[in-house]
């Protein structure tokens, strides 16, 4: 056989996702729940169920995604007056502060993260339902891409922990974290659970089926 | 195709695309990749065990380092105020966000910590030619926790908050603060340095 040209599907072997060993099909089909013979990682062609929990986490992601931006984050009391901050304002005042790379990085990892992550997920999953072939390489590295910058969306929820602690000064100054970094927080992890069950290989399938 | 098992050794099957690609060996530091979709399929790595080993012990001094000293010092008015690594956890408890509290816990202090000494667990055995117990499960768990370690992502964090203060107030960095920096360098040189093939291969030979 000549590698480069095959899938493991199509060649009747399951790759696993743990150990990458490679396992012949008809050798794991007696097995209700089939285990990786070296790791012990159970086995599946694909990962099991991977559009419906993908889909499932991100849509519990996208209501969530409403309170995290309405809410405050956290609210700043100074000499009796206290001022709310949502993740948006927080971006807002360190325009206004003239901190603008600063306030570029928490506008990439606050509200441009997770916006990519929702609207590119959903994208991916329509072109799998969709049964597309158009250019999976791309839509491979887009998958790639929200897999790595998902977790500096933490960013904000770090800061607030940080200011918190720090700016604990009775009347003079105080930091107390607001409803909405929970739901922010929310939207992170389930993000992160929802591309963690998108399973890229299905995108290759419908190419593979289409070529024939 | 129904190759016997001596053949699949030799093949890996890419994580993205699932194109089969012979295993061939890489130049030291270099990357195989899928010809398809451009994965990473696996990586060479020059004396695994004993550079990752060292970068974990070294962790492992500045992750205590990290914990112990304090972190920043906010000064207002007069008044100033230490904190720890672990104050912003208890802030948050305290303000009945114990959800929120515990995300910090883990991802901060708890995720980066199981990290480094799961490497010491499985590699100082195995550096002792032992097969550590319960080596594949312990691995499997330490791939599965690695995302949710933040240590960079945390640092980021304290120099938004740095610049959010700055102009209110005098921030003073702690040692703790340098040695958090130098920290999420030495782990992120640990997890790149690990080769995951020793420990598979470790599995596979008879005890």
């Amino acid at each position: 056989m000549s590698a480069g040209t095959l899938t493991a599907a199509k060649a009747g072997l399951v790759s696993c996702h743990a150990c990458d060993l490679l396992v012949n099909r008809k050798s794991l089909a007696r097995d209700p729940h089939p285990a990786c013979p070296r790791c012990g990682t159970s086995m599946h062609q694909r990962k099991p169920d991977s559009l419906n929990r993908t889909w499932a986490l991100l849509i519990a992601a996208a209501v969530l995604y409403i309170p995290a931006n309405v809410y405050p984050i956290m609210t700043v009391i100074s000499f009796g007056k206290g001022a709310p901050d949502t993740i948006y304002s927080g971006v807002v005042h360190l325009i206004e502060a003239d901190q603008l790379p600063i306030a570029a990085l928490v506008f990439f990892a606050s509200i441009a993260v997770p916006v990519l992550k929702l609207v590119g997920l959903s994208y991916l999953l329509l072109s799998i339902q969709f049964k597309s072939i158009w250019r999976p390489r791309d839509r491979t590295v887009l998958y790639r891409v929200i897999e790595a910058v998902g977790r500096w969306s933490m960013i904000d929820i770090f800061m607030i922990s940080i200011l918190v602690a720090l700016v604990k000064l009775g009347t003079i100054a105080t930091i107390e974290p607001g409803a909405g970094a929970t739901s922010f927080a929310a939207v992170v992890i389930l993000t992160m659970f929802s591309s963690m069950s998108f399973d890229p290989r299905l995108m290759w399938d419908a190419v593979e089926d289409t070529d024939g | 195709m129904t190759g016997g098992d001596g053949d699949l050794t030799t093949l890996i099957a890419c994580h993205e695309c699932d194109l089969l690609h012979r295993v061939k060996p890489v130049d030291d530091e270099h990357t195989a990749k899928c010809v398809r979709c451009g994965a990473t399929l696996y990586q060479e790595r020059k004396n695994s065990v004993d550079r990752t080993l060292a970068l974990a012990f070294t962790g492992l001094i500045l992750f205590i380092i990290s914990n112990v000293f304090p972190f920043m010092s906010f000064e207002l008015e007069g008044r100033s105020q230490d904190n720890t690594l672990i104050s912003g956890v208890i802030e948050m408890y305290r303000a009945d966000l114990w959800g929120l509290a515990m995300v910090v816990l883990l991802m901060s202090i708890v995720f980066p910590l199981v990290n480094l000494m799961g490497i010491l667990y499985v590699l100082i055995p195995l550096k002792m030619n032992k097969r550590p117990w319960m080596l594949a499960k312990s691995f499997r768990v330490l791939d599965l926790l690695h995302p949710w370690g933040m240590t960079e992502v945390y640092m980021l964090g304290v120099f938004v908050a740095y610049v959010k203060l700055s102009d209110l107030a005098t921030i003073t960095p702690g040692i703790a603060l340098y040695s958090f920096a130098v920290l999420l360098i030495v782990s992120a040189a640990a997890t790149a340095s690990f080769d995951p093939r020793i420990v598979w291969e470790k599995v596979e030979q008879p005890q």
